[in-house]
């Protein structure tokens, strides 16, 4: 127990900083996965072919590929992408971005491809009805989708929503490979000093399961909440 | 970039024997936990609950960790025969695949078995067929017909998750492609390359499937 504990004389306090970091990075990339599930979602939904099909080659893409070489992709070719960028504005000195931008960026790209995938669903089974209806009622398009839309496709987004968290979060674990201190990496080093890594990855399991356990129970009260009147 | 299609093609067989070795034991394993979470003792249930619920939330890295890195400490496996297997990377990766893959073949198998309508089984009852054979002959397969969809998800969710190999060692298509990327600093053509080839075995993958579920359709 005396490897827990908080202080200088365990690794407690590093853990619980570690696993603040992990959830930190799942809430990000699960934003950034939205955003581009916001961009793609109506892109999978077009009646143009050309932007079916863009947003098919990303999800059928990311989906296919793992997530591991995704992030070495980010890893690797991430700064070097920006410097091109910059050198392209005359800013030729050597930029190096932060681990947790590289992580979350890689992580929520990811996650953009399975929430869209959720969302083009959610929409698909909407009752066409409901469309019309809205048109009908002369809404503005925006009001349409605010307002009749939006609302009812949450409800049927929440219960795969919460798979795609769960990816997310456990994709997560593969961002020490880029030295970010998450709860992963922070094990590595814990396992590393004290020559106990059954310990310490055994614990990692278990932090995670609490994660996936307590995220699980909120995203329960959400179901219910957003399914009041069904 | 064209050199480097060679070292990549000859890694992905590498990716390809850990791929089929972990889904032929994960199968076994699922088929098991399957029918122990069917199972009316309630120890029984409860014990293959929590295996699948312990595999499928905690990620696979740390469980390739605990394999890999934690067993080697326990000073009486060390000792024992099953240390000639943990010892090696290879078995280490394989059997967190399996152990993985197990898990979620287990949920799939479980749901496929409580689809199937319980008129079907009254029926070989009525027919005077012993319940060894209903389970063999009429549910076993009419549930692998039903988890085939779910199922080739799973495949290939598992090649993806074979280039953890990397991780402890092992050079899979995803550990040459981040060796060729660290030391030619190419990461897009790499990322091509490997890439591609993973979407190539994604795109067999999914169509073997999809002729399998055409085949055993019921229609």
């Amino acid at each position: 127990m005396e490897l827990l504990a908080f202080g200088d004389t365990g690794w407690g306090d590093e853990l619980f900083r570690a696993t603040l970091m992990t959830i930190a990075v799942s809430i990000t990339a699960m934003l950034i996965g939205f955003s581009f599930a916001a961009i793609f979602t109506p892109l999978k939904l077009s009646k143009f072919k050309s932007l079916n099909l863009i947003a098919n080659i990303y999800t059928t893409v990311i989906r296919g590929v793992p997530e591991l070489l995704v992030i070495y992709l980010f890893f690797f070719g991430g700064s070097g992408a920006i410097m091109f960028v910059a050198s392209m504005f005359g800013y030729n000195e050597y930029i190096e971005i932060n681990a947790f931008v590289t992580g979350s960026f890689a992580i929520g790209i990811i996650s953009g491809a399975y929430s869209t995938e959720v969302f083009r669903g959610a929409i698909q089974s909407i009752d066409k009805g409901q469309f019309e209806a809205a048109k009908v009622l002369g809404f503005s398009k925006l009001k349409q989708f605010y307002k009749i839309i939006l609302p009812q496709m949450l409800r049927l987004a929440i219960p795969n929503l919460s798979n795609v968290w769960q990816i997310t979060l456990k994709d997560t674990s593969l961002i020490s490979v880029t030295g970010l201190v998450e709860i992963m990496r922070q094990s590595y080093i814990a396992a590393g000093s004290t020559r106990d890594p059954l310990f310490f990855y055994s614990f990692a399991a278990v932090l995670y399961l609490l994660l996936t356990f307590l995220s699980m129970k909120l995203i329960n009260k959400l179901e219910v909440k957003y399914s009041r009147g069904y | 970039m064209i050199d480097s299609i060679p070292k990549l093609l000859n890694a992905a067989i590498v990716t390809l024997k850990l791929l089929s070795v972990s889904l032929i034991v994960g199968l076994f394993i699922g088929l098991l936990f399957a029918i122990l979470r069917l199972n009316k003792n309630i120890f029984i249930n409860k014990f293959a609950y929590g295996y699948s619920y312990v595999f499928r939330g905690t990620p696979l890295l740390v469980q390739i960790f605990i394999i890999y890195f934690g067993l080697g400490q326990i000073e009486s496996l060390r000792s024992s025969f099953l240390w000639v297997i943990l010892k090696e990377p290879y078995w280490c990766a394989i059997i967190a695949f399996a152990l993985n893959t197990g898990a979620y073949t287990s949920e799939i198998l479980r749901s496929a078995f409580q689809t199937i309508k319980p008129g079907i089984i009254e029926a070989g009852q009525s027919l005077g067929i012993s319940n060894k054979i209903i389970f063999y002959k009429i549910q076993i397969p009419i549930a692998i017909r039903q988890s085939l969809p779910a199922y080739g998800n799973e495949i290939i969710l598992m090649m993806k998750g074979t280039s953890l190999a990397s991780t402890v060692t092992l050079m899979d298509l995803t550990g040459v492609a981040k060796y060729i990327i660290s030391t030619t600093f190419k990461p897009i053509e790499v990322f091509i390359v490997a890439g591609g080839i993973y979407l190539f075995m994604t795109f067999i993958i999914h169509n073997v499937i999809k002729y399998l579920e055409k085949k055993y359709s019921f229609n």
